[in-house]
C-alpha cells in the first residue's frame, strides 16, 4: 500500500459532515452598473445638478454593508397590503382594480425570505396624494396611494390596488409618465437596497420616457415591465400584473478570512 | 461553449422621484394611513450609549439644498454590534435597537435629522477596527441609483485615522467629506454633516 496516497486526497473528503456551502455572511455580488441608469443622465434633467462626478470608490463588503434592518409582521397593519381598502373613507377608489405579485428573488434564484417590499403610486387619474403634487387631476377621496407587504418564506408577495394613471411633469413641455408603481425593497443586507419602479406591458409611454431611457441596456429596461397575468386575475374582480424583483446574490462564506468566494 | 452561467441579473435602479414621502414617510406627504410608521427616531428610553443628533443637509452642484430627499441611516448599537443574524461578534445585542432609521429633509429648512446614538466600534472580518461609523443611503428625485455614503465622528481622531475604509480614500482632503462635527447645543450632542451631490468639496460615495 502507497503510505503517501492518502496525501493526494482532496482534504474535504475527510470533512466530518458533508460539503454543503452554508448561505452564509459573504458579501454580495458586484453591482453590474452596466444596467443600472448612470448618476448623469441629461435627459432627465434633474440628474445633472445631482449626480456626483467624481468615481464612485470600491468598497469590500464588510460586516456594516452585509447586514441591514430585519423587519417583523408586528411592524405592519392588516390591511398593508390591500390599497383598495387601506385608505377608503366611504367606499372603493375608482380606477382598474389590479393584483400586483411576484417574488423577491437574488441573482442566484433564490427568494429572499421576510423582506419589506414598499410601494406607492398615483390614482387612476395620475394624481399624487402629495402637498407638492398640483396635477389639476382630482384626487380620489378612497385612495391614499401606498402600502408594504412582507416576502412570505420563498419570497413572494401580492397587493392590490387601482392601476394609476400617467401623469405630465416638468422635464421637457410635453413630458408624460409612463403609469407606474415606485417599489422600495431592502433584502437581506444594506447593500441590497433599492428602489425601482414597475410598469405595465403594452404602454406606449414607455420608450419615451425620459426617466426609463436612463436605462442603458434594453433587457434590463424590460424586465421592469410587468406583463399581464391572467392566470393570477380574479374573475370579474381584479386583473393581475406579475412583477419579480431580483436582488445582489449572496456569495457563500466557506472558509473565515479568505475572501475567494464561490 | 462551455455551459452557460445562469445567474439571475439585478433589477434596475429608478429614481425615488418627489413624492417618494408618499410611500416611505406618509406624514411628510400630508396624510395619515398605517397604523405603525418608520421613522428618524432610533432610540427608545431604554436605548444604551450617548444620545446623540444627526443634522445636515444635501446640496446639489449649485450649493442649493435638497428639499426633497431621503436618508437612511444603518448603524451598530453602542457594543458595536448589529441587529442582525449575519453579525456574530462579541458585543452585546440589544433587541430593542433595530439600527436603521430614515428621514427626509424639511421642506422649508432642507434639514434632515435622526436622533440615534453613537455607535461603537466595528471589528471587520479580518480583525481590523474599524473607527465609529454610521451607514448612509440617499435617494432623490434626479438620483437614478441611490448613493452609499459613511459618517464618521470629528472627535474620534485616532480611530478614525485608523479606519481601514478612510485609508482608502487616495485624497486625505476627500477623508474630510465623511466627518459629521461635535458641537453641543442646548445640553444636546449634535453631530453636524453636509453631503455635497457634486463640484469641489463633492462628499465620497461609495460602491458598496
Amino acid at each position: 500500500m502507497n503510505a503517501q496516497a492518502p496525501a493526494l486526497r482532496d482534504p474535504r473528503l475527510n470533512r466530518p459532515e458533508p460539503f454543503t456551502p452554508p448561505l452564509g455572511d459573504g458579501g454580495f455580488f458586484q453591482r453590474d452598473r452596466s444596467i443600472h441608469p448612470p448618476a448623469h443622465a441629461p435627459g432627465y434633467k434633474s440628474s445633472v445638478l445631482r449626480s456626483p462626478r467624481q468615481s464612485l470608490l470600491s468598497l469590500e463588503n464588510s460586516i456594516s454593508e452585509i447586514t441591514g434592518p430585519v423587519f417583523g409582521h408586528n411592524d405592519l397593519g392588516p390591511l398593508d397590503n390591500d390599497l383598495i381598502r387601506n385608505y377608503a373613507k366611504d367606499g372603493d377608489p375608482v380606477g382598474e382594480r389590479i393584483i400586483v405579485h411576484g417574488r423577491v428573488l437574488d441573482e442566484t434564484g433564490r427568494g429572499v425570505p421576510n423582506t419589506l417590499v414598499e410601494f406607492w403610486q398615483a390614482n387612476a387619474g395620475g394624481r399624487y396624494r402629495h402637498k407638492k403634487d398640483t396635477y389639476l387631476a382630482p384626487i380620489d377621496p378612497n385612495f391614499g396611494g401606498c402600502g408594504r407587504a412582507l416576502t412570505d418564506d420563498t419570497g413572494y408577495y401580492y397587493f392590490r390596488t387601482v392601476k394609476p394613471g400617467p401623469y405630465p411633469w416638468r422635464n421637457y413641455v410635453n413630458s408624460w409618465r409612463p403609469a407606474h408603481i415606485h417599489f422600495s425593497v431592502f433584502g437581506s443586507g444594506f447593500a441590497q437596497r433599492l428602489i425601482t419602479q414597475m410598469y405595465f406591458e403594452g404602454d406606449p409611454l414607455i420608450p419615451v420616457c425620459p426617466i426609463l431611457t436612463t436605462i442603458p441596456d434594453k433587457d434590463a429596461l424590460d424586465r421592469l415591465v410587468a406583463p399581464l397575468d391572467l392566470n393570477a386575475s380574479t374573475p370579474f374582480d381584479s386583473l393581475a400584473y406579475r412583477f419579480d424583483i431580483v436582488l445582489r446574490g449572496q456569495r457563500s462564506t466557506y472558509f473565515e478570512n479568505r475572501t475567494a468566494g464561490n | 461553449m462551455p455551459q452557460p452561467l445562469n445567474y439571475l441579473k439585478e433589477t434596475a435602479s429608478q429614481t425615488a422621484g418627489p413624492y417618494v414621502h408618499i410611500g416611505l414617510i406618509p406624514a411628510m406627504a400630508g396624510f395619515d394611513i398605517f397604523e405603525k410608521n418608520f421613522s428618524n427616531v432610533l432610540v427608545t428610553p431604554n436605548t444604551k450609549g450617548e444620545r446623540i443628533t444627526l443634522e445636515g443637509k444635501v446640496l446639489d452642484g449649485t450649493g442649493t439644498p435638497l428639499r426633497d430627499v431621503l436618508l437612511e441611516i444603518w448603524q451598530a448599537n453602542a457594543n458595536g454590534r448589529y441587529n442582525h443574524p449575519a453579525d456574530r461578534s462579541a458585543g452585546a445585542l440589544e433587541e430593542e435597537f433595530r439600527g436603521w432609521g430614515r428621514a427626509g429633509s424639511d421642506f422649508d429648512s432642507s434639514l434632515v435629522t435622526f436622533e440615534t446614538i453613537k455607535p461603537g466600534a466595528i471589528t471587520d472580518k479580518t480583525g481590523r477596527k474599524c473607527a465609529p461609523h454610521i451607514n448612509v443611503w440617499i435617494v432623490a428625485r434626479g438620483i437614478n441609483i441611490g448613493l452609499n455614503t459613511r459618517l464618521y465622528f470629528s472627535d474620534e481622531e485616532a480611530a478614525n485615522a485608523a479606519d481601514p475604509v478612510l485609508n482608502l480614500i487616495e485624497q486625505p482632503a476627500r477623508r474630510a467629506t465623511l466627518i459629521a462635527k461635535r458641537t453641543e447645543r442646548a445640553g444636546k450632542i449634535v453631530y453636524s454633516f453636509t453631503i455635497n451631490l457634486q463640484g469641489p468639496e463633492e462628499t465620497v460615495f461609495f460602491d458598496v
